[in-house]
């Protein structure tokens, strides 16, 4: 039965799979047409994601929000397994609409970064175009079966990716911890699910895993209710925050659940590593996001000042690990171990500038990643080492590279103008206000205001990562070029050069003109924010 | 108790397993009849015309729409012709049908006549063991499904492996028959009756001695546990799982488990109900916390013991013999969920788990008869580049091991999400948090197969020959694992949940 449906975000998850279907039923040989199926397919789902992007409003959603509705763009409702109250509901609010711009984005340029593979290429773009889907189910998903169930459908296509094609030393093991400690998260996750549904069926007899419903049950309290009579003194949300949010935590690298991902990173193919990095770890901190702060806030209320210390041992050791290695990948991988602390460091906040900080840099720091993978992509595809000391003088024979890299490094840095210093500064903000409602008198945040200190310490994290960047950026970019180690460096494709402009493009044009997202961010943060208590 | 005796629906009650008399007499008739080289084709007579019965039960074979139990028991209270027989005899059809048209890439097995017609007689007994309603019936069906099961597992008589499993498997078998046999006796000569329905009523409201009854329904367990291999009844499996004729296997690991699994939710709910649903006012004996406990705990290490097994396992039979003890685990997780859950949850998802369970095995299996045929190996690290051999091949295994691990969009995703709901609706959240942890072990393992299918390389390139009846029931397995775990599971699991409104129906 049809509620209302708009097709464009079934389209943008659709046309994905659509193009996989068709790669696969081409003959071995035909690698050209799977390549421009796949760049195709992509790019009308990046058409799509910017309409949907601009074509968001702002006004809407304040006026929506604001009356106590739940604000959902460009819905497509369909009742899908009734009897169990799953919907095929998909939706786009504030956090969400940027979120599936950064997929397109990192999947069209993922495409393009790809151009090169010719082993069992068909294969490679209709995983790469299923892992694509997969995202965008999540991050448009209303109905949280649906958000489970692409969660999920992720997984398996990312195995495949990161076991075939990747880094031929490490990628069975790095395959197989990364599949395992998702799943152990998102199982995690799906049972604190349950239960809020369950919680919310008994209570207002309509069983549903409609986000809307659920919500409504979270503004009635019944979340803040005892989960069972047998624990008395522990409400649903405080009971089951801790699990949701870390469980799906898991994907988002939070310390000390983050251990698959420098090894998925470097393991994985470079567009796999793109989605990876760029997209999949935002995948967790959203859904921490949307299920457990979104619908326990009572929950996050209590246990998030607490997951601020994990978030600050993110930024503060992922730093500090990233500035050790030798190993060029390694050094991005770690890198994203210590940006995603910044994350849900800013959804910590509690308050409308830190969480908005942290929308923001999820979309920052998923492209400017994107942008790094790439560019460590190219020059390992040509030099064949990606070891940092025996690397230098790239700058001579990469100046597209180089230039980029560099400019995702200074927006790794914060560097005001661009990306990076738009989402963080608000982040650190946020911080110094700390939480926005009146800290319940407890053990941690009744003594006193510990937010600030906070802040100042993961300040030095960002010193470490200028640290960090500066000294990749010097070694293999400039120093001295060994012509007797890298004979012959062949030019980066005008693929190369297309995806490069567009990463670049955006980290630029967010950093002068941040209205762009900014206000579409807060408002999607602000009923959160106001459901916290702000 | 008033029984139905209007004949049309007697009939209509019992067709299927009429036209399957009539199916396994054509074929025999056929195997004397046929030259040779005709005789090849036998496996399509058998297989499309199990498929066809299958299609006939799903069309024509709707029970009695009332609900009313005396409506639906027929033919003197014998068979129940309700929601529930109904999905579990379209199960076991399915299973059989694709069953016979996979024995046809055995060569030895190609052109029997006589394999089929017992293939198709063990059909019928697994197709009235979700209809019987009656202690009589409940034996005969399942010895009928047994006894045909053991002759076709030992089929093979020079082959010293399919000798020594038919032979297990019999002595297992009998063994556990046997026990069933006492338990059932034991409820006879308790109440008097032979008709469940009554009987269980006078279990609940008749007084009766406690410890018998107690003893009954741990007999009547055990059998069960074995049929469906739940530790630690399970010592059978893996052997003859190895030695059977791979056809059989898959039937076995299928047909035979959906069919108990029928039969248990019905005899267990029936015999020994939950005390409200009797909703007598006197006194009423309440065993069902008993048998619930008694599934829990077959469930806990059943699933457990099934995957930490299955992690070791280097022969690919050997692995999905394991992997069906934990199958078996999960879905007792189902099981236990139904005496607390009147919504009809627990039984629901127990019905739609088998019905994904039984097409993701037949996947499984189908693929694997090709592969040991291209192969001469039933060794997993023979799969090795299985993918680059036959693209096809490998994206159909891939789909049935991601199905019988529970990843979207194969439908087990959705059969173990309602099966760990039903769990947490029951209140056995922790039983849930077990299944959880089993899931992932379970995922490692299949992962490794389609690591080997996919990652490493075969020494021969050349493509594994996949002929017409292998298309067949390869397609018709792969889309039911998709198209159920996509856009068809609301009929399927609204099928599924009438049959479970009928199973409560005890009055």
């Amino acid at each position: 039965m049809v509620i209302t449906f708009s097709g464009v975000l079934t389209g943008i998850l659709l046309t994905p799979v659509i193009g996989a279907v068709i790669i696969l039923l081409l003959k071995k040989e035909a690698k050209e047409q799977a390549r421009i199926i796949a760049a195709m397919s992509t790019g009308i789902a990046l058409l799509l994601a910017l309409f949907v992007f601009f074509g968001y409003s702002v006004d809407d959603a304040n006026a929506v929000n604001g009356d106590g509705g739940t604000y959902f763009a460009f819905e497509d409702h369909v009742k899908w397994i009734e009897s169990v109250g799953i919907s095929w509901h998909l939706g786009v609010d504030g956090i969400s609409a940027p979120m599936v711009l950064l997929t397109a984005l990192a999947g069209f340029t993922g495409v393009l970064i790809s151009w090169g593979i010719e082993d069992r290429t068909r294969e490679f773009l209709a995983f790469f175009l299923l892992l694509v889907a997969g995202v965008f189910g999540v991050f448009l998903a209303v109905d949280l079966f649906v958000l489970f169930f692409f969660y999920e459908l992720a997984i398996f296509p990312m195995y495949f990716l990161i076991v075939i094609w990747g880094w031929a030393q490490t990628r069975q093991y790095a395959a197989m911890k990364l599949t395992l400690y998702i799943l152990v998260g998102s199982v995690v996750a799906l049972v604190g699910i349950l239960a809020l549904y369950f919680k919310a069926g008994e209570a207002t007899g309509v069983y549903s895993f409609d986000f809307v419903d659920l919500h409504a049950a979270t503004k009635a309290g019944i979340f803040d209710t005892p989960f069972s009579s047998a624990w008395s003194a522990a409400t649903t949300a405080k009971l089951w925050f801790p699990l949701v949010f870390l469980g799906f935590g898991v994907l988002a690298g939070v310390w000390p659940f983050h251990n698959w991902s420098p090894d998925g990173h470097v393991a994985a193919p470079t567009a796999v590593s793109m989605i990876h990095a760029g997209v999949l770890m935002k995948l967790g901190a959203f859904a921490a996001l949307r299920v457990g702060v979104q619908l326990m806030p009572e929950g996050a209320r209590i246990h998030l000042p607490w997951i601020v210390f994990l978030a600050l041992i993110n930024v503060v050791y992922g730093a500090l690990i990233a500035m050790r290695q030798r190993d060029f990948k390694y050094v991005i991988g770690f890198s994203s171990v210590s940006h995603m602390g910044l994350v849900s460091m800013g959804f910590a906040t509690m308050n409308l500038k830190g969480m908005t900080g942290a929308g923001l840099q999820m979309f920052s720091h998923g492209i400017m990643t994107a942008l790094f993978f790439a560019c460590v992509g190219m020059v390992y595809d040509r030099a064949h080492t990606r070891d940092i000391p025996s690397l230098g003088g790239f700058v001579q024979k990469m100046p597209w590279v180089a230039v980029a890299f560099i400019i995702g490094g200074l927006v790794s840095m914060g560097m005001p103008g661009l990306s990076g210093f738009v989402a963080e500064f608000p982040i650190f903000l946020g911080l110094w206000d700390g939480p926005a409602f009146e800290p319940d008198p407890n053990w941690l945040t009744g003594t006193f205001n510990y937010y600030g200190l906070i802040a100042v310490i993961a300040a030095l994290g960002i010193i470490v990562t200028a640290a960090y960047v500066l000294r990749v950026v010097g070694q293999v970019f400039f120093g001295e070029f060994h012509a007797e180690r890298f004979p012959y460096v062949s030019a980066i494709t005008v693929y190369d050069k297309v995806a490069l402009i567009i990463l670049v493009f955006w980290l630029v044009l967010l950093g002068v003109y941040p209205r762009l997202m900014a206000p579409m961010i807060e408002s999607g943060v602000r009923p959160i924010v106001s459901m916290l208590g702000g | 108790m008033d029984f139905s005796t209007d004949a049309q629906a007697s009939v209509i009650a019992i067709l299927p397993e009429i036209l399957m008399v009539v199916l396994a007499v054509l074929v025999l008739a056929l195997d004397l009849i046929w030259r040779r080289a005709q005789r090849d084709g036998i496996g399509y007579v058998a297989g499309f015309g199990l498929l066809g019965i299958a299609a006939i039960v799903f069309l024509v074979g709707i029970p009695p729409q009332s609900g009313e139990l005396s409506d639906q028991l027929v033919l003197g209270g014998m068979v129940r012709h309700d929601d529930m027989a109904q999905i579990f005899r379209v199960m076991v059809l399915l299973a059989g049908g694709i069953g016979a048209l996979i024995t046809m890439g055995i060569p030895r097995l190609r052109a029997r006549g006589d394999f089929y017609a017992i293939l198709i007689v063990s059909i019928i007994g697994a197709s009235l063991a979700s209809a019987a309603a009656d202690l009589i019936m409940v034996f005969l069906a399942l010895e009928t499904l047994s006894i045909t099961l053991y002759v076709l597992a030992g089929y093979l008589r020079d082959d010293d492996a399919s000798a020594e499993a038919g032979l297990k498997y019999f002595l297992f078998g009998a063994f556990a028959s046997a026990m069933t046999l006492y338990g059932l006796s034991l409820v006879y000569g308790l109440t008097g009756k032979t008709n469940i329905y009554e009987l269980g009523r006078l279990v609940a409201t008749n007084g009766l001695n406690e410890p018998p009854v107690i003893i009954a329904l741990g007999l009547v367990m055990v059998g069960f546990a074995f049929k469906i291999s739940a530790v630690p009844f399970h010592f059978w499996t893996p052997d003859v799982y190895e030695g059977a004729p791979t056809s059989i296997t898959a039937v076995l690991s299928t047909a035979s488990k959906a069919a108990s699994m029928g039969l248990l939710l019905r005899f267990l709910l029936v015999v020994f109900p939950p005390a409200e649903l009797i909703g007598a006012a006197e006194t009423v004996a309440d065993y069902s916390g008993l048998w619930v406990q008694l599934a829990v705990v077959l469930s806990v290490v059943s699933m457990t013991l099934g995957n930490v097994l299955a992690l070791v396992q280097t022969n690919i039979k050997r692995l999905l013999a394991y992997s069906t003890i934990a199958h078996a685990g999960y879905v007792l997780m189902g099981v236990a969920a139904i005496s607390t859950d009147k919504s009809g949850d627990g039984a629901a998802a127990v019905a739609f788990y088998m019905f994904m369970y039984v097409l993701s095995n037949m996947l499984a299996f189908a693929v694997v008869i090709l592969f040991t045929r291209a192969t001469g190996s039933e060794q997993i690290r023979d799969l090795a580049g299985f993918s680059r051999r036959s693209p096809w091949l490998g994206l159909a295994m891939t789909l049935a091991l991601l199905s019988l691990a529970g990843i979207p969009p194969a439908a087990g995703f959705v059969g173990k999400f309602l099966l760990f709901r039903a769990a947490v609706d029951a209140g056995l959240v922790w039983l849930a948090l077990v299944g959880v942890a089993n899931v992932i072990v379970g995922l490692y393992y299949y992962l490794i197969i389609v690591k080997v299918m996919y990652m490493e390389d075969s020494p021969s390139d050349e493509p594994v020959p996949v002929e017409l009846p292998f298309k067949w029931a390869l397609t018709i397995s792969a889309a039911g694992v998709l198209l159920f775990g996509t856009i068809l599971v609301t009929p399927l699991l609204n099928w599924a949940t009438d049959a479970a409104h009928a199973l409560y129906v005890l009055l």
